[in-house]
């Protein structure tokens, strides 16, 4: 992980013409701290359907060789889509959300 | 046919740390569509807008792939500069790779404030696809109402009080406005149906001209549900037929899903607190023009598929 480092702010003239922004550098900024709820992976309820994974909106559902292996908590803003949409097995869903801890 | 396995061994092109609200379905949307795209390079342009505002906030981008943004109503017509620039190098010679141009929109920069720029890149028949994230309002500044805001939605432009019932007019039928430009590919679908939305993706690249999907795209803060509900609203605006998941190929309609059982449109209504008012007993005339438009269209669309298909 980088650090964030914002310069001192240009004066109009030093403006550049246009803008280049690092590619995915939003990563180092964590929106984990958003969150008021966090979903707990619970492995043994999990059939690897990677429904978590295509819905969630913040690219938190870790995924290795194809399959669910847990969630990026630096990022993940407790949104609970993945709660709603995991089928689970036997109707015992996979990820449950728990308060966060201060 | 989407594989999610497959898909999962494709770069991410969309990190995290964006500051988009918790549960925004325009997150799902960008995602599942740079899933679908990320077996070439993509160059992606983007109108302002949630989107854009929230995936690059100074010094950080959430793309990574090339990302263009210059305005609010010219992401179709950056897209189809870049793409004519991508022609000329390629015609000489100075570029060899096979590079696929996506632009993504919200209602507000491509049913109103982008429609003109929308329509001349169409027109011009450049090889882009234009994805537009529809969340119904301008959500970005503050919840105004856009031309594709429906019938009866509270918006602090068009809002619900003594005399007023929320949004007066029904909403522009933009899916086939692109249907009038003859483009070859035009598709409707939401939040819910990642295999259709990446499928459509898919198809959209493939094809050798100027291709348009609008998606619907459940916005937590502007309709008022809980984050969890994004992908549930996404589903049953489909299954309530409001807003049918269908693509028009080269002219001929074809319906992608059709609910076995048409839900009614209250249980759509009744989940988002924009629609809170049309439950007062005096503005049930409203629910009632909106079940009556649902059914007129479904209708129609029906009548367009057997039509072309003969």
């Amino acid at each position: 992980m980088g650090e964030i480092k914002v310069a001192r702010k240009k004066g109009w003239k030093e403006l550049p013409e246009g803008d280049y922004l690092e590619p995915g550098s939003a990563a180092v900024f964590e929106t984990g701290d958003w969150r008021s709820e966090r979903p707990v992976w619970i492995p043994e309820n999990c059939i690897q359907c990677l429904f978590c994974w295509v819905y969630c909106p913040d690219s938190s559902v870790k995924v290795k060789d194809s399959l669910m292996t847990g969630f990026d908590y630096k990022h993940c803003k407790g949104c609970g889509i993945c709660v709603t949409e995991c089928p689970g097995k036997k109707g015992n869903k996979a990820i449950k959300m728990e308060a966060e801890k201060k | 046919m989407a594989n999610l396995k497959e898909l999962a061994t494709r770069p991410e092109l969309l990190s995290g740390g964006h500051r988009l609200c918790a549960g925004c379905g325009a997150g799902i949307i960008a995602r599942q569509v740079m899933m679908a795209a990320a077996d070439k390079p993509v160059v992606v342009t983007n109108a302002t807008g949630c989107l854009e505002v929230s995936t690059t906030i100074y010094p950080f981008s959430a793309w990574k792939t090339s990302w263009f943004h210059s305005a609010f109503e010219n992401a179709a017509a950056s897209c189809s500069g870049i793409e004519a620039a991508y022609k000329a190098l390629k015609r000489t010679g100075k570029v060899d790779k096979d590079i696929r141009f996506i632009a993504f929109g919200g209602d507000g920069g491509t049913y109103d404030i982008g429609l003109q720029s929308l329509s001349g890149a169409m027109e011009r028949r450049h090889r882009m696809l234009y994805v537009c994230y529809n969340n119904e309002a301008y959500m970005n500044t503050g919840i105004q109402r856009s031309s594709s805001t429906p019938l009866g939605a509270y918006t602090t432009t068009a809002p619900n009080g003594k005399v007023k019932k929320g949004k007066e007019q029904v909403r522009k039928n933009l899916t086939e406005i692109l249907v009038a430009h003859n483009i070859p590919y035009v598709a409707q679908t939401a939040i819910g149906y990642w295999n259709d939305l990446i499928t459509k993706v898919q198809k959209a690249l493939d094809t050798a001209g100027p291709t348009f999907i609008n998606v619907i795209q459940p916005c937590r803060l502007g309709w008022g549900y809980s984050p969890e509900d994004t992908v549930t609203l996404g589903r049953l605006a489909v299954e309530t037929c409001l807003w049918p998941v269908y693509e028009v190929v080269n002219g001929k309609y074809k319906i992608n899903v059709k609910p076995k059982e048409k839900k009614p449109i209250i249980e759509y209504l009744k989940l988002q607190s924009r629609f809170k008012h049309l439950f007062k007993p005096e503005n049930e005339s409203v629910i009632t023009e909106i079940q009556r438009n649902i059914d007129e269209h479904w209708a129609w669309l029906h009548l367009m598929e057997e039509d072309t298909n003969k």
